[in-house]
Formats: C-alpha cells, structure tokens, sequence
C-alpha cells in the first residue's frame, strides 16, 4: 500500500494538524510516513498546505507533482491541486468559498460541507476531523482504532479529553461524505 | 523496541543533543531552523541533563560561545541556516584553526544575500571548500531523513573529538521541516569532568595539574614556518580523514549504465528518479554522498568503468557537479540538473532532464 495526499487550503483551518493525525495513525500501523508542508510566507496568513504520503515500503521522494487524493478546501488549492490528482485519484472538497467546482471526469469527486456540519456540532475547531472522516470513509488506509492512537501521541496529556470530540467529528465526517462523481 | 515517534528533522537535531550528552547549545533564530532552538526551550534540559541552551545575541556571538565551550572539551554545537552559517564562518575558521571538536548544523535555504527561507543546497561550496578563510577543511555529513539529522549529532560529536575538528550536519529546508518516524536511540550521559580529563587532557583548557604545563589555544602563528608546519599537520590529518571517514550509499548501481549522484533531500528524489527510469528501459543508479567532506570519491572511482554518463542533481545552479568532473577526468560525461531559489524539482521533471543529458 502507499497512499500519496495533498491536503491544501488556508492556514487556521487545520491542514497541518490533519495532515500530522493521519501521519500518526500510520506510525500506529507499523507504516512509513512522510509529513512535507508549505513553510513559506504562505504560512503567515494565506494558503497552506502538506503533502502526506503513507506506505508499507521505505518512502524516496517526499516532494511530488501527482497525488493519489486531494484534500482542497479553498479556490486557491482548487486551482493549483485539482490537475495534479492522478486519473482514477480521489479529490475531497468542501463546497463553502468554492466558486469553480472540480471539473475533471477521470477521477472520483466528493464533497464535505465541513464548515455546515462543524457549525451543527457547534464546534468550529471539529473542522479538521470531519475533512478527515469524509477521507477516512472513501479510503479507509488507517483504522479508527489507529487514528485515535495517533491522536493520543500528538496531543499533550491535557488535551487527551478532546479526544472523544475527536472521534465524533471523524465520525460526523464519514456519514456527510457526498459522491459527486 | 526502541519508540518511534513522527517528528521534524529540525526536532530530530534537538532531541538527539539532549539524548547523546551534548553540554551545551548556543544559537540565533532563523527559518527554516527555528525548531532546532524552540524544541531545546521546550525540553529545558538544564533542569535534566544539565545541557546549556542559551540565544545569543546573534550568530557571531554564538560561534564564539563554541569557541569557548569546545576550548573546555565540552560537547558543544550550535544550528542555523544559510545567511547565519555566513555570519559564523569567521569563527569557523578560528575553530579549524586551533584544532577544535565542536557540531555546527546548516539548515539550508535560498541564496545570496538574505534570499528565500525555502529548501536550497546553494552552501555546498561553503560547507565542504570552508566559507571562512585559510586553508581549512570541515567534515561535513549530508541527512536525507529526520533519522539521519538524529543519527548525525551523535556521529557529528563522535567524528568532531576524533580529529579535533568542526563537524557540519548539511541539512536543508525538506530535511529539517519535513516529519517522519524517528527511532529514538539509547540516551548517553554527559561527559563527567574526569571523563574530559582523560579524552582532552592533552589540548584543553582545562586548568594546570601537576603532570603538566598550562595548554594553549589559539589560531594564531606569527613565525611563517611556525604557521606552515601547523597547515602541514592540519593537511595530514585532512588526508587521514579522506582515507578512513568517507561514507556513502548506493541505490540499484550494480548493473547500472548511468549513476545519479545525489546528497541530502535530492537523494530521495534521486531513488524515485531511478525507478521511474528503470520503468523506461534505463539502466540507471544512484550514489548518494552521505559525508561531502571527505567526499565518495574512491566510490565513484569505482562505479566509472561500467558508465555511459553521470548526473549530478543539486538544488543550485552546479556545484558538486565540478567534484564529479574532477573524478572522471574526462572518462565519462559528467551532466547536471538543478533547480535554484528554493524551487524543487519532482522526480519526472528530473528524469526528463536525464534523458535530455544523454540523448544530447
């Protein structure tokens, strides 16, 4: 198995700490992971994003131009990511901001209206993890068990309470996935 | 079995000081290292280890602060990036000059001048021919992994007391922010007082006991042939260090017909480069530097009877190129590809610059 993700969008919505979450999850299960973000300006104010890759085997290239999935959560990522999927690939997006959907007919695309189901739980800082359940859902390359170790790893001890949130909002996530085509 | 935890390469250099002994860091903020520093403050080993970390003033001052921690036989280091790694090569120079241990890491970005704070391996020149002036030499080790920048500290200590000399670990912006699984290794003390009597005791400012007179440190020789006779001890121990201390990997060169040569982050990409052109029919391996001083060389030499080319791929515009040129000397045709400014080039976009080499 090896799984090539972007995830991309702006900086506060958490593509970092998502991306770490699912790197972790895969530590869990005994994988090689790699985490590379975008470090520059970007990162103070504007798009971000990091670029995943989970395998069973020792990882070369950590930097990519083709992904199995993109995670998008912006026009910007839109823009930049959406051509860069590998045909038969998985792009994941959520709706909100978007003003030019995904046009490409070669690979899988749905949708998450995370920022609606973050506001139903009342809890903007769940975006994350519900992004990460609609991926989880479609590709379920780490174990809820996995990812909720990977959970208690990254998480100081004082956040370990959080972490049954946590849990709900993935779960929140995999039953809004939408199939688009 | 030994924990493993998903961590930044920057961290990796900071939890790897704290764990193999290191007395004390002294360092400047710069990106991409900044985590080096931020990781040690959050560790706060002076209340474990008893390690210092101090911030100095700026990069100079924390060159001189290892001048006079390593004087003592402390293991001592300091971290920054490029245009700070300019700032210190005064005092790299003074460190090479008086024959002392000590770790300087090199988080590399984009250059000249101020330039990009994104990944770069525009300081190989500088690293491995020595920034500063005189005839000096550094050793110099190349990460490719987060494991590697926790591997090279203690290795970088270890080979820096061996020789009495500056040691480097050569990362860039990839190595140092990108995460990943890292094997934490059994911890070392900190080297007792008479621990560093018994390693230093002929060199280090350690104070007069009876059996002997006080030592002197300096890089100063003010007689001509006083000053050539140390340059020759300094060239002799260069050489021991050519002959014994050269390390390197190879990916797939048993068979192969064209050999990348790739140090750092390029040797990942490198790897995928050689399996997506086996892919194609070509027959191609990859020879990855891990020390660039002293460089592979006898390596190389030997994979050069069975080439048809070499390519050196960089993240500059060429300069390990011009070693690789030197080695074969004309047997075999030494290419290059690179890219500049902190852009990075993925594996196809290489691939497609070695096909282009060879079909030239």
């Amino acid at each position: 198995m090896k799984e090539e993700i972007i995830i991309a969008g702006f900086g506060g919505q958490g593509v970092l700490s998502m991306g770490k979450i699912l790197a972790y999850g895969g530590i869990m299960q005994d994988q090689e992971v790699t985490w590379m973000p975008s470090y520059g300006p970007e990162m103070r104010g504007g798009t971000c994003n990091v670029c995943v890759i989970l395998s069973d085997n020792k990882i070369s290239s950590p930097i990519l131009s083709k992904y199995d999935t993109a995670i998008i959560l912006n026009q910007q990522s839109m823009d930049k990511f959406e051509s860069r999927v590998k045909p038969g690939g998985l792009l994941i997006y959520d709706p909100n901001g978007i003003t030019r959907h995904p046009e490409r007919t070669d690979i899988t695309i749905c949708k998450i209206a995370a920022v609606d189901e973050a506001a139903n739980l009342g809890n903007a800082k769940a975006y994350n993890m519900i992004v990460l359940g609609a991926f989880l859902k479609k590709k379920p390359i780490v174990t809820m068990e996995n990812v909720l170790k990977g959970l208690k790893k990254s998480l100081p001890p004082r956040h370990h309470g959080l972490i049954p949130m946590n849990e709900e909002a993935i779960t929140v996530g995999m039953n809004a996935v939408e199939d688009i085509r | 079995m030994a924990e493993k935890v998903l961590m930044k390469g920057n961290e990796a250099i900071a939890y790897a000081a704290i764990n193999c002994g290191c007395d004390g860091y002294f360092g400047y903020p710069i990106t991409p290292q900044s985590e080096v520093m931020e990781t040690l403050m959050k560790e706060k080993p002076w209340e474990t280890t008893g390690m210092v970390v101090l911030q100095a003033e700026s990069e100079t001052s924390s060159i001189n602060m290892v001048y006079g921690g390593a004087c003592c036989g402390k293991k001592v280091m300091t971290s920054s990036s490029s245009p700070g790694i300019s700032l210190m090569c005064e005092g790299l120079s003074y460190l090479a000059g008086a024959e002392l241990p000590c770790l300087v890491v090199n988080v590399m970005r984009g250059g000249p001048g101020l330039g990009t704070i994104q990944p770069s391996q525009g300081d190989y020149y500088q690293a491995t021919k020595a920034g500063g002036h005189g005839d000096y030499r550094m050793i110099v080790l190349a990460p490719a992994s987060a494991q590697d920048m926790y591997d090279f500290v203690d290795l970088g200590f270890e080979l820096a007391f061996k020789y009495r000399i500056p040691a480097m670990i050569l990362g860039d912006g990839v190595i140092g922010q990108m995460m990943e699984k890292v094997e934490i290794r059994p911890a070392k003390a900190r080297r007792t007082e008479e621990e560093i009597r018994a390693l230093c005791d002929s060199w280090a400012t350690i104070g007069k006991p009876a059996h002997r007179g006080g030592n002197t440190i300096t890089s100063l020789a003010l007689e001509a042939d006083v000053q050539e006779r140390h340059n020759i001890h300094l060239q002799k121990k260069y050489a021991e260090i050519e002959a014994n201390e050269a390390r390197y990997s190879t990916y797939k060169t048993e068979d192969a017909e064209h050999l990348i040569v790739a140090f750092g982050c390029m040797s990942r990409i490198g790897e995928a480069v050689v399996d997506y052109a086996r892919e194609q029919g070509y027959k191609v391996g990859l020879l990855r530097p891990i020390t660039l001083f002293p460089y592979p060389t006898a390596a190389v030499e030997a994979l050069i009877p069975q080439l048809k080319s070499i390519m050196s791929v960089e993240l500059n515009a060429g300069q390990m190129v011009s070693d690789l040129k030197v080695i074969a000397n004309g047997r075999v045709p030494v290419n290059f590809y690179g890219r500049q400014g902190g852009m990075i080039p993925d594996p196809e976009e290489v691939f497609e610059a070695f096909v282009k080499s060879i079909n030239k």
